[in-house]
């Protein structure tokens, strides 16, 4: 936060309305394969996460790992998907895709199917179709019939193949293209349309919410119609109209470098950066994270005249780094670059934690 | 017909079917599977041959009614109060939904590629549908009538059962697995709740799962199963046991999965496809395909077997069924699906290839009365054919027969080690066999210059170890293999014309030029070899696929009609998948240009090779 802070109580801010967390952090001491976890996605009960080592699933209170060695693409696990569906998990991992399914792991591969790259960024099921994000362009299987389609710069507007990140709905799907903007997919017409920084690939920002943040984009969140955008320099949000872009410099965002953004309702989302998690409520912004300094638990509010506040907290997510979260109920869940976190949610009308 | 009653409907059927369509003229019945309605007072026999649902009554063991369903109906359930009937078509990718007493036809409902066994929730609300060709699970929502989703199953599933709680689903080609690795399969669990796959119970050494049964209790359950020997030379048939006839028990009477023989030493169990329980759970009854029996087991002893600290070394001793198979009941020819009386007292085994059901009396071990379907008078040839491949009377011991490794007529999805010349030589893929009597040679060093010697001396000496096949009885089983159609391909469309990615893929296989504008020699396109109605040249070729241990590189052109369907690939089965083919076993270019093609290219090609 560059802006002066103001410690003030939480009710004079209104911050009183954003979720508060105790945060529980999970390691390799606890049972995690490896300490730099890149995905976190939920499945009821169950807490899969995606880490630089295997894949780990936690139930019960215990984690269990899983590792090539069970049929598991690759060891690094870099992005996961449940299909609401089938409650099967996705597994995006550097050495292709993977299934898990009932304690099965199907593998996808380049040379043993039609997935493009065995380097799988991000991926999403919907309906009969899984999307997935490579580095060779996006694709796409067709579940019942096994058909792959790839789409890359020779029947899209891609123009830069290294695709990051996939979201899928019923009427339009997007990706994040590193580098390259934003892809669209219209689900009815079969038609591709791209959106790109209009002030080019450039860190310049000449006409801030005229398009795109930024070219290279790292995450795409798309929910009741509305496109959050994460990129390395900044945040945008596209109504289908309207492009409306955050900057560290007049938003809560704590940095402009975005791994991930994850939007609950097209209003209220989550973005992962590389100085903590931020919360926006479509006024207000909230930020968790050891602080950067001291690295001591740290909670900072921005309310919707911009003032800043901190909130005293006594736990924080495991790292600043932050590559990805995922909701429980109330809860979260939050992928760092030194552990899983654990956000449970404090109930407030109690005013107890 | 072997005992009992025979009804004898020719003279009978004017009366009894009143207003009821007949068995279509020239068309075997093929009985393939039967259930029960809730009280007990109608037997139902899907006849896959005729495309009908038959009704009888099973204390007259007269037919009472024919219904007209779809195309190759394979299974049956019934909704838990008896109200409504459901019938697979496999061959028209649907289910028929019929009302429980007029049997009038209500609706059709979707499936997924080629619809094999299908099972009803305990609410009557979910029916789930085993899609052999898709390897999948319909989950289909009755009041709506429509299918809400699939569920990953096992390659080629096909049977279920549920208890409530839980369905269980087999699957009978094996699931992709490394080159000349054990055959693996499962039993696919599916939690009914949500409607989700939440265990695969695994069938190590296990391919050619067929029914599954569970006891009233959900406690127990059985399916019955092949442990096929293809990773060692056929040569040890002369030993004994080229297939481990078995069954997989589990459940919470057993704990875990056990896997027990059927086998006997020297009598062996061949091909059991049916499975039932008895309701007080004193017995389960299995059918041999390929042996022409029923098997009656005592449940308890077998659950003794099951939890004896011997348990995981059963599967492989011929000595163990003894402890728990208590009969062997000669029913008629290929006997397939079964179902027992509400009481337990009478099996019906539908006989697909006599045209019959028997009715075995439970408690006296002994066939009562059969009823007969009404088939054609004369047995042709074809038909005659049609016995000798799904019969094991022609191996050594009996302990196999064509259909072990071609079932239902098609191929097992394995790749064996078939020649007497010393382990892991001349490996070879089991082939498709639809529509191949205009693609000799046959073999894959094309060795066999047509069915004739295909099927006849060379297949007695090498495969079956015997010499009992006569010329009369070979000239059936050809007329048979040839007649053999082809499935339905799913990837065309319903026109026939070919989407785009597939019309691209059909420029690149006839494509003469790589994409530098260089020619392709003739003999390396893929059209070349590829030619004709059925795809191949009928020649011999070196495509550079060959391994060390082949004794020659020139194989066999392959026809490709349907070849989407048979996995893996290559002469040998290496290929997992058909990209396979080219990503990993064509670096030289030798089996077609292709390392010119970028990957959408070659996902157009392999989109196109799908329609053939």
């Amino acid at each position: 936060m560059r802006l002066a802070v103001f410690f003030a109580s939480i009710g004079l801010l209104g911050a009183a309305e954003l979720p508060r967390f105790r945060w529980e952090n999970f390691t390799t001491a606890q049972g995690l394969p490896d300490n730099r976890v890149y995905s976190v996605c939920v499945d009821g009960d169950k807490v899969w996460a995606g880490t630089d080592n295997g894949l780990a699933l936690y139930q019960n209170g215990k984690w269990r790992v899983f590792t090539p060695a069970d049929g598991l693409a690759h060891r690094a696990v870099l992005y996961l998907a449940l299909d609401k569906q089938t409650h099967d998990l996705w597994i995006a991992t550097m050495g292709g895709l993977s299934r898990y399914s009932g304690g099965r792991f199907d593998t996808f591969s380049q040379l043993n199917s039609g997935l493009p790259n065995d380097v799988v960024y991000g991926v999403a099921a919907h309906g009969d179709f899984v999307w997935v994000a490579t580095a060779a362009g996006g694709s796409r299987l067709n579940k019942r019939t096994g058909e792959w389609s790839i789409f890359n710069e020779r029947n899209t507007p891609m123009y830069e193949i290294w695709t990051y990140s996939v979201t899928a709905a019923e009427d339009k799907v997007y990706y994040a293209v590193w580098g390259g903007g934003v892809l669209e997919y219209d689900v009815k017409t079969e038609r591709w349309k791209d959106y790109n920084d209009p002030d080019g690939e450039t860190e310049m920002v000449l006409f801030k919410d005229q398009g795109l943040i930024h070219e290279i984009t790292s995450s795409v969140s798309y929910v009741n119609k509305i496109l959050w955008v994460a990129t390395y320099f900044g945040a945008s949000r596209y109504d289908g109209r309207n492009w409306r872009n955050f900057l560290e410099k007049d938003s809560g965002l704590p940095s402009n470098f975005l791994n991930q953004v994850k939007s609950v309702d097209g209003t209220r989302t989550w973005f992962s950066t590389d100085k903590g998690l931020a919360y926006f409520d479509g006024e207000q912004w909230a930020t968790y994270r050891p602080a950067l300094d001291t690295h001591a638990p740290e909670m900072l509010v921005r309310n919707a005249a911009g003032e800043t506040s901190r909130v005293a907290v006594d736990t924080a997510p495991a790292h600043n780094y932050i590559f990805g979260v995922e909701l429980q109920g109330d809860d979260i869940w939050v992928a760092t670059a030194k552990g899983l976190s654990h956000g449970i949610r404090i109930k407030q009308e109690t005013g107890k934690p | 017909m072997r005992s009992g009653i025979i009804i004898g409907l020719a003279a009978l059927g004017a009366l009894l079917l009143s207003g009821q369509p007949s068995a279509k003229p020239g068309r075997y019945p093929n009985p393939i599977d039967v259930a029960l309605s809730s009280d007990g007072s109608r037997l139902y026999v899907v006849c896959e041959g005729t495309d009908e649902l038959v009704a009888v009554d099973p204390v007259t063991l007269a037919v009472v009614a024919r219904v007209r369903v779809g195309h190759r109906p394979r299974g049956i359930a019934l909704s838990p109060d008896g109200s409504r009937i459901y019938v697979t078509n496999s061959w028209s990718d649907t289910v028929t939904e019929l009302d429980g007493t007029s049997l009038a036809v209500t609706r059709t409902l979707p499936a997924g590629w080629e619809p094999i066994g299908l099972t009803v929730d305990a609410r009557g609300q979910i029916l789930y549908v085993a899609n052999r060709l898709s390897n999948d699970v319909s989950v289909i929502d009755l009041a709506a009538g429509s299918e809400i989703k699939r569920l990953a199953g096992g390659r080629g599933a096909s049977y279920l059962a549920g208890d409530g709680a839980h369905v269980y689903v087999t699957h009978i080609y094996p699931n992709a697995g490394k080159f000349r690795t054990e055959p693996e399969s499962e039993i696919t669990r599916i939690e009914t709740g949500q409607s989700t796959v939440d265990a695969r119970l695994r069938l190590h050494n296990v391919a050619g799962v067929s029914h599954v049964a569970l006891s009233r209790d959900g406690r127990l359950g059985i399916a019955a199963q092949l442990r096929p020997k293809n990773l060692v030379p056929l040569a040890h048939v002369a030993h004994g046991w080229a297939f481990g006839d078995s069954l997989a028990v589990f459940g919470e009477d057993v704990g875990g999965v056990v896997q027990l023989p059927l086998d006997e030493m020297e009598r062996y169990f061949s091909l059991p496809f049916g499975v039932a329980i008895a309701p007080d759970k004193s017995r389960a009854y299995l059918t041999a395909s390929g042996s022409d029996e029923v098997a009656i087991v005592d449940l308890q002893r077998l659950v003794a077997a099951a939890r004896s600290p011997e348990r995981d070394t059963l599967a492989n001793d011929l000595s163990a069924s003894a402890r728990y198979v208590v009969a062997r009941v000669p029913v008629g020819r290929n006997p397939r699906g079964i179902a027992l009386s509400n009481d337990g007292t009478r099996l019906y085994i539908a006989n697909h290839l006599d045209d019959t059901v028997s009715v075995l009396d439970t408690a006296a071990g002994r066939i009562v009365g059969t009823i007969a379907l009404v088939g054609p008078a004369i047995v042709d040839p074809q038909r005659r054919g049609e016995r000798l491949f799904y019969s094991s009377k022609f191996s050594f011991q009996r302990q196999f027969g064509c259909a072990n490794c071609h079932l239902d007529s098609t191929f097992d999805g394995l790749a064996w080690d078939l020649e007497p010349d010393g382990f892991g030589v001349d490996i070879v893929d089991n082939r498709a066999i639809e529509d191949v009597s205009e693609t000799a040679p046959f073999k894959w060093n094309g060795g066999n210059p047509d069915l004739y010697t295909e099927c006849g001396p060379r297949t007695e000496r090498f495969f079956f170890r015997s010499q009992g096949i006569r010329d009369a009885d070979l000239s059936d089983l050809i007329a048979y293999v040839g007649s053999i159609p082809l499935r339905p391909n799913r990837y065309r469309l319903p026109g026939g014309e070919l989407t785009a990615a597939q019309e691209r893929g059909k420029d690149i296989f006839e494509r003469a030029r790589r994409k530098d504008g260089s020619p392709i020699p003739e003999e390396n396109r893929c059209s070349f070899c590829h030619s004709g109605k059925y795809y191949t040249n009928r020649q011999l070729a070196d495509v550079g696929t060959g391994k060390p241990t082949d004794r020659s590189p020139l194989i066999d052109v392959p026809h490709l009609t349907n070849v989407a369907y048979s996995a893996p690939y290559l002469h040998d089965g290496s290929a997992r998948s058909l990209e396979e083919i080219w990503t990993v076993f064509n670096p030289k270019d030798t089996h077609g240009v292709t390392n010119d093609l970028v990957k959408d290219e070659l996902n157009d090609l392999i989109e196109y090779l799908k329609t053939l």
